[in-house]
């Protein structure tokens, strides 16, 4: 039984990921009075892409090539090792906060070098970019976690979810203020409206787009399927972390089933908000992208002074 | 086992050690007239010298055979006193290590100067400056510490000035030249105020009577040694010397400078505030917090903004002194509020992080050595596509970026994880006085990592990645097998000390423990062979399991994508140029990199542009004929702190400057005053 679970754990991430890309886009069809592609457009575009032949600049070096297969990698360890619907991993020890973001940002190192790596101007300045607005997210995402770790005494995502779900309900004021924080920096670090157009090619506005731009094939294929992974971890962790409840804490089949249920669901919830968030904003000028992400600094530590 | 190895043999190998170093330092002297000969003499003798460093002070922090000796002089105050015991040992032995890499390097890479400048000197400096470092840490005695200390400055001075035939180097040799002998007179008024207070120079015997010595006077000698060692550390705001000075120094020695010799300064604040001075104040740990907070943050800042390979490389080396402040500050604190199961958590990261950065600057730095080496200019606009014709040392060159950035498996994560834990750890348990202090720490030690990060991305890209931007990239070659064998050992040791960091960690809290004040406190950290916990249960992290994952899942995934796209076709083109033709002007410069962050960081960094334009017609201004910009940044020290202070020393010499009369006979009357008046004060 044990054994399925962990098989779940490891692939759900990457089998879900693409769809939750389709029903956002989907949403946002509708919001433009489009139809809009199928939700399962997104696979069928990564199994196009899977089949194509590829380009590769001969300016590019070993990155380029090493890179997308690492940066999947990176997604797919992390999407095993964060709560998903159960916390019965909790011995995991990839699931220290620390490790996990900073094995994020290991996989936003490559893509900025791989970016760089072609000599194109706009991957060289779509790395900046990414850089730029990566480095001012770390605090954020750090310390809105952190609020957490010290309403539950770990650091271990596990165990985070585990133990939030059984505070009582009025010590939830300072953790509201702590999601606050971490919408900001999940939209910047999933490259969404307001700091980056996923759906753009226009390259005065875009940052990870033009980081890809000399992807074809197979490598941009990873490397889309990877972003989609990173948004879905990114999702998992505002609705298990902040909002755990329902996740099961034994490993029999009903509640493994239900949890399963209600992260779909919480899931859903977060793609719809994305979705509407999209819909109804525009994007932001790159240099207003700091005042938001110390906003999402300051409320974390807001929410830590009034946790501890 | 034990009769082998004693305090007897640990010492005799220590002074055998000292004994090589001087030997180098003399004969590569006497070899002066021969470029060849005296490389290899010198720096044979370092790496011997280095050899035997290491094994005496492994015999000393593993085996514990801890030994001092004296040597006594003719002079009164002066006595050679010698005292190795782990924490000393534990310096020694990343100095040793550190020497031993650079001298292997060197071996290589001088041979660049030959004919230019003389070989023999600078190998007599080397050592010397070596020799120097080592002497500092195991001195016993203020008097013989302060002379070893001055031999260290000065060793280093005339290596900064080493190549000098260019006007900066110069420049940057004075500034170094007086600001630490500005920190070399605080830190004599501190050993002066201890010596008044317990009538003794040595160390041992100012550490028995540290109980006549006042509260006042304690918190005085906290100051001056903040000023007189931190100036030497290089903390902000006392680091203006540090970027001119690095990079002036030949690279290998530019990798000692920056990796150990400004730790000396870190082990002096260990070994006084921690192990001389055993009562602390809450407030010396919150400054020195602070101090590493910020220095911290506006170190990796002012990195970003150079685009002076080994200018930006010494930047960072501020960040890390900062970081490892950070630890040494949370154990001040956890131990004046008498948790000191916390202040050994605090003080093995930064021990740690101290090894660490020792390890993986003096591999960025010896790094960007064989680079300058190829390409002759230190300037990273010059350079790009280095990785197709030195392919090993950009990947070496890869590993030290990584592990600087603290990327996990890499050593520098494990040092920054502990840093955070101890900093977390503040937060949650200490009171509120002092909790702002832990939380500004961690916050800028979180934008650090990120900040980092970036920085390497630019330095990373500009260097190696995309097209050349300067023919010389063209005519790089990959650098000789000395050079890449002594990169080679350092990546691997950024690497096995992420791997065995239960190990390690074992190892260094038995140093702490070893110090009188943290005698018998278990440590909270329980390290095993592959993994480290706190003992609470907060945090546990395994380094060997993170490598291990990411290898086999990248296999993995690499397997199986090449085997579903097996007939798929790779098809090398061009990168996409959008119609025009593609030059390597057209890509990103590491200036254009930073200069977002720059811009938003505008309040701290005041970035100027000079603009200049030559006209065709000077009359009708149309048509420029040149025109250059000159991006910088102001630093804001200069103008608030050092500005002032010259000003007032200005003035005060001005007033001064009243009682010169040029008049023989004034000068007379001002002796026989000066004579009267001691003969008064006597006797009184």
């Amino acid at each position: 039984m044990s054994v399925l679970l962990w098989l779940i754990q490891l692939i759900l991430i990457p089998l879900l990921s693409p769809l939750c890309i389709g029903i956002v886009r989907k949403i946002k069809a509708k919001f433009q009075n489009r139809t809009g592609a199928s939700v399962l457009q997104p696979y069928r575009d990564l199994w196009k892409l899977f089949q194509k032949d590829e380009v590769i600049s001969k300016d590019a070096s070993w990155i380029f090539k090493f890179a997308p297969y690492f940066i999947y990698s990176i997604t797919v360890i992390l999407g095993a090792s964060i709560p998903i619907f159960s916390t019965i991993f909790y011995p995991n020890l990839l699931s220290d906060i620390l490790v996990v973001i900073y094995l994020i940002a290991l996989g936003t190192f490559f893509l900025a070098l791989a970016g760089m790596d072609s000599g194109s101007a706009f991957g060289g300045f779509g790395s900046s970019r990414e850089m730029t607005v990566a480095a001012l997210t770390e605090g954020g995402l750090m310390f809105s976690i952190l609020t957490l770790a010290f309403a539950a005494h770990s650091t271990n995502l596990f165990v985070i979810a585990k133990n939030i779900s059984s505070l009582s309900f009025f010590s939830f004021a300072p953790i509201i203020l702590a999601f606050g924080a971490f919408i900001i920096t999940m939209l910047s670090e999933t490259s969404r409206f307001p700091f980056d157009n996923p759906a753009t090619h226009l390259e005065l506005t875009m940052i990870h787009e033009a980081m890809i731009l000399e992807y074809s094939g197979k490598r941009l294929a990873l490397i889309e399927w990877a972003a989609a992974n990173k948004f879905l971890i990114f999702l998992s962790l505002g609705a298990n972390l902040f909002f755990p409840w329902g996740m099961s804490l034994t490993n029999c089949l009903s509640d493994t089933l239900l949890a399963l249920f209600l992260f779909a669901v919480k899931i859903l919830i977060l793609c719809v908000f994305v979705a509407v968030l999209e819909s109804s904003i525009a994007k932001f000028r790159f240099f207003r992208l700091p005042d938001l992400l110390f906003t999402s600094f300051i409320l974390s530590i807001i929410s830590i002074s009034l946790i501890i | 086992m034990n009769i082998m190895f004693n305090t007897f043999t640990s010492s005799n190998i220590f002074i055998g050690a000292i004994v090589l170093w001087a030997i180098g330092a003399a004969g590569s002297l006497f070899l002066r007239k021969n470029d060849n000969l005296s490389n290899t003499f010198g720096n044979c003798f370092a790496v011997l010298g280095s050899i035997l460093g290491l094994i005496s002070s492994s015999l000393v922090f593993i085996g514990g055979f801890e030994f001092s000796f004296n040597i006594v002089s003719s002079l009164p105050l002066l006595s050679l006193s010698f005292k190795v015991d782990k924490l000393a040992a534990f310096f020694i032995f990343t100095i040793s290590l550190i020497a031993l890499l650079s001298s292997l390097y060197a071996l290589e890479y001088i041979k660049h100067y030959y004919t230019k400048y003389n070989i023999g000197t600078l190998n007599f400096f080397y050592n010397i400056f070596i020799l120097g470092m080592v002497l500092v840490v195991s001195a016993n005695n203020a008097l013989f510490f302060l002379i070893v200390w001055e031999i260290m400055s000065l060793a280093s001075y005339f290596l900064v000035i080493y190549e000098n035939k260019e006007k900066d180097n110069l420049k940057a040799g004075s500034l170094y030249f007086i600001m630490t002998h500005i920190g070399t007179a605080f830190i004599t008024l501190a050993f002066l105020l201890l010596y008044s207070a317990t009538g003794s120079l040595d160390f041992s015997i100012i550490k028995e009577n540290i109980g006549n010595v006042t509260p006042l006077v304690k918190n005085i000698v906290f100051i001056l040694s903040i000023v007189g060692f931190g100036t030497k550390a290089g903390i902000i705001p006392l680091h203006i010397w540090l970027p001119g000075a690095h990079p002036a120094a030949p690279s290998h020695v530019s990798a000692l400078m920056s990796g150990v010799m400004i730790k000396t300064g870190i082990y002096m604040f260990i070994r006084i505030f921690m192990d001389i001075i055993t009562t602390a104040p809450v407030w010396w740990g919150t400054v020195i917090l602070i101090l590493g907070a910020i220095s911290s943050l506006l170190g990796v800042l002012y990195a970003l903004t150079e685009h002076d390979i080994k200018r930006l490389l010494a930047y960072h080396s501020i960040e890390n002194i900062g970081i490892i402040m950070m630890g040494i500050g949370s154990s001040l604190i956890f131990w004046s509020l008498d948790m000191k199961p916390y202040a050994i958590l605090g003080l093995v990261a930064a021990l740690f992080h101290t090894i660490n950065h020792a390890i993986f600057k003096a591999l960025l730095f010896l790094g960007a050595g064989s680079v300058i080496s190829k390409m002759h200019t230190r300037n990273m606009e010059e350079y790009g596509g280095l990785i197709k014709y030195m392919p090993q040392t950009a990947f070496f060159f890869l590993i030290g970026s990584m592990a600087i950035s603290a990327f996990p498996p890499f050593n520098g994560f494990f040092s920054e994880w502990i840093t955070f834990q101890a900093l977390f750890k503040g937060i949650m348990i200490s009171d509120t006085s002092v909790r702002w202090a832990f939380l500004t720490a961690a916050g800028s030690l979180a934008f650090t990592g990120g900040l980092a990060a970036m920085c390497f991305v630019k330095v990373f890209g500009s260097t190696f990645l995309a097209r050349p931007r300067s023919k010389e990239v063209s005519h790089a070659k990959e650098a000789g097998i000395k050079i890449r064998f002594s990169m080679l050992i350092l990546s691997t040791l950024t690497l096995l000390l992420g791997l065995a960091s239960g190990t390690v960690t074992d190892i260094l809290s038995g140093i702490v423990n070893n110090l009188g004040i943290f005698n018998k406190v278990k440590p909270v950290l329980l390290a095993t062979a592959v993994n480290v916990r706190l003992e609470d249960n907060f945090s546990a992290v395994s380094i060997p399991l993170i490598l291990i994952i990411l290898i086999v899942v990248t296999v993995l995934i690499f397997i199986l994508v090449s085997a579903f796209t097996l007939n798929t076709k790779i098809q090398i083109g061009d990168t996409w140029d959008c119609g025009s033709t593609l030059t390597s002007r057209m890509e990103i410069t590491a200036t254009a990199f930073a200069n977002s962050i720059i811009s938003i960081f505008h309040g701290v960094l005041k970035p100027t542009k000079q603009i200049t334009i030559e006209y065709r017609d000077a009359s009708m201004r149309y048509f420029p004929k040149t025109e250059t910009v000159r991006l910088g940044t102001k630093d804001i020290y200069r103008g608030y702190f050092y500005l002032p202070v010259q000003l007032l020393t200005t003035k005060v010499s001005g007033y001064v400057k009243k009682i010169q009369s040029g008049n023989i006979n004034t000068y007379i009357l001002y002796i026989l005053i000066i004579l009267i008046a001691m003969l008064l004060l006597a006797s009184i």
